[in-house]
């Protein structure tokens, strides 16, 4: 098949689909409607609370997938000790925020269940900085880790409201009112204050990381960038703990993926152990969902032309002299529509008239 | 190429003065013109005006990689955005006001007249209060001399048209200053500027 016409998210979707096989990853195809119970009693969990729901024959209330990891662990059964791979490329259905309106999302990723090891952790962020460099190579995965953020917050005594507030603030690396919490509950923030102004490769942030107590899981994160940095991810894979996951479901590492161009992230994940926990599953779980709905905004050649070649006839042309015009100049891939009057508001590369002499080129505007 | 939104009218043009004086500076922004985008290629900036209230919008979608917004934006639409400096300028508060020597009777409820309907059912909901809220777009204090609410939710800055409306601040919601913002995404590819750029405009306070 030439990938000419294939637009940027389906040829992410073919290149996406090799990689995780490569890995071992099985695909998962699932049902498009989930009982909405399912998504009721995890809504924290979700991107949006708005679910398009409707009765089926039988009564049940249904839903429209709006996530697709909830339904992998309902439909897993157990594993004993191994790690499950798959990886899936399916449609949600959600209003994300700032819209009025549901929009159906293509939405691919992969989740690993089981006994999940640092090695598991390091392959799924591999992948990850994989998936995006299928896109482009000009990415970003920046990493956090919730041990980490989460230890030196509970080192103060915080009530929730206020560790609530302390982590929005951390989400949006505001020093300013961090300062402001400092004064106003007369507490010390300085250490949350410094891991809120840390950013950037394992090198940069080895300074502020050594300093601190929690040693299980700075040595993990140290462990892990390192192995990431030393496979050629330098520069790609940074450390940034204003990667804020809901602490209710997520654990340990947490991750998104930006590419330059898009303005918001395209990759997110982490590891959701207190989600399976929640839904008395023993095993953990890593996994991450790719937004490729995003990336038709670098998809700029697409709006380019609406066709190569636009080919005018008349009435008293000869559908063999249309259908070999067409034939012509539909050769190596490009495209042709045939007209009988200039289509209005579109663009073509080259304006073909076709006459008793022949095909005559009107406009060339490539 | 960094792009930066600035809020149109004299919060602006104060912005800007510490911009430039930062080293991010764009003469052609200060020169009377209709142009609506001003570029320092050599620097590799770009500025351009919005409505305030918008600037949040063209930096949370990317169109501006940074911007300075008022906090009462920020809190209002909530956009995904960093926060990154408070420019310690264009101070006011968020306030309720009403007409001087106005009781509120709990039994009723609380008819709040406001362009910042967020904030203010957050407010009454943070201390229980049953509200109706009456969304307007301008000339907000105009509310409760018609009776069309008993309170209102705004900004004041100096008081000075509250007081000749008879109206009194009842409670102080939050105070208000303007703040550095950055697109998430762009942070991440155009740190080293972004970062320096709150450095030296710390360095000024």
């Amino acid at each position: 098949m030439n990938s000419v016409y294939l637009k940027d998210e389906e040829k992410a979707i073919f290149a996406l689909r090799a990689l995780y096989q490569k890995y071992g990853y099985m695909p998962y195809k699932m049902c498009k409607f989930e009982e909405y119970d399912l998504y009721l009693k995890n809504k924290d969990f979700l991107i949006s609370d708005n679910i398009i729901t409707f009765t089926d024959t039988d009564g049940r209330l249904m839903a429209l997938k709006p996530d697709v990891t909830l339904s992998i662990i309902k439909n897993f059964n157990d594993i004993n000790g191994s790690v499950k791979r798959v990886y899936y490329n399916e449609n949600v259905y959600r209003a994300p925020k700032g819209t009025e309106n549901f929009k159906e999302i293509m939405q691919s990723g992969l989740e690993c269940i089981g006994n999940i090891d640092d090695y598991t952790i390091y392959e799924v962020l591999m992948l990850a900085a994989e998936s995006l460099n299928t896109v482009s190579c000009d990415y970003v995965i920046d990493i956090s880790h919730l041990g980490i953020v989460s230890s030196i917050i509970d080192e103060q005594d915080l009530s929730d409201e206020i560790k609530k507030q302390v982590m929005k603030c951390i989400g949006e690396k505001n020093l300013s009112e961090l300062c402001a919490i400092e004064k106003r509950e007369n507490i010390d923030l300085s250490k949350v204050k410094e891991l809120n102004a840390t950013y950037g490769s394992l090198d940069k942030v080895l300074p502020f990381l050594n300093s601190l107590s929690c040693t299980k899981e700075v040595t993990q994160l140290i462990k892990i960038l390192t192995a990431l940095e030393k496979s050629g991810y330098k520069g790609k894979v940074r450390i940034d703990f204003s990667i804020i996951s809901d602490m209710k479901y997520y654990n340990g590492f947490v991750f998104k993926g930006f590419i330059n161009g898009i303005p918001s992230s395209v990759l997110s994940g982490g590891q959701y152990d207190r989600l399976m926990k929640k839904m008395k599953r023993n095993e953990q779980a890593i996994g991450f969902a790719i937004y490729l709905d995003m990336l038709e905004i670098l998809d700029e050649n697409s709006q380019a032309y609406d066709a190569d070649t636009v080919i005018l006839y008349d009435e008293n042309t000869d559908i063999d002299a249309v259908n070999e015009a067409v034939k012509r100049f539909s050769k190596n891939g490009k495209s042709v529509t045939a007209q009988r009057i200039l289509p209005e508001n579109s663009r073509f590369k080259q304006v073909v008239k076709l006459s008793k002499g022949g095909a005559e080129i009107l406009e060339n505007n490539a | 190429m960094l792009n930066i939104a600035l809020p149109k009218g004299r919060l602006g043009e104060n912005v800007y003065s510490l911009f430039e004086k930062a080293g991010f500076e764009c003469p052609e922004v200060t020169e009377k013109s209709r142009k609506l985008i001003f570029e320092n290629a050599e620097k590799g900036i770009r500025y351009f005006w919005v409505k305030p209230s918008d600037v949040a919008i063209y930096v949370e979608r990317g169109a501006a990689d940074i911007g300075v917004a008022g906090k009462d934006i920020l809190l209002e639409y909530e956009p995904d955005v960093y926060e990154l400096f408070d420019l310690n300028i264009g101070n006011c508060n968020m306030a309720v006001a009403s007409i001087a020597g106005f009781r509120d009777n709990p039994q009723k409820t609380l008819r709040v007249a406001t362009k910042f309907s967020n904030i203010a059912k957050r407010y009454y909901s943070s201390i229980g209060r049953d509200i109706d809220i009456i969304h307007l777009n301008g000339s907000i204090e105009l509310a409760p001399l018609l009776n069309l609410s008993d309170v209102i939710v705004d900004i004041v800055e100096t008081g000075s048209t509250l007081k000749a409306n008879n109206l009194k601040v009842i409670n102080t919601i939050f105070p208000i200053s303007a703040r550095l913002i950055a697109n998430k995404s762009s942070y991440k590819f155009n740190d080293t500027v972004i970062n320096e750029l709150v450095s030296r405009l710390a360095k000024q306070q």
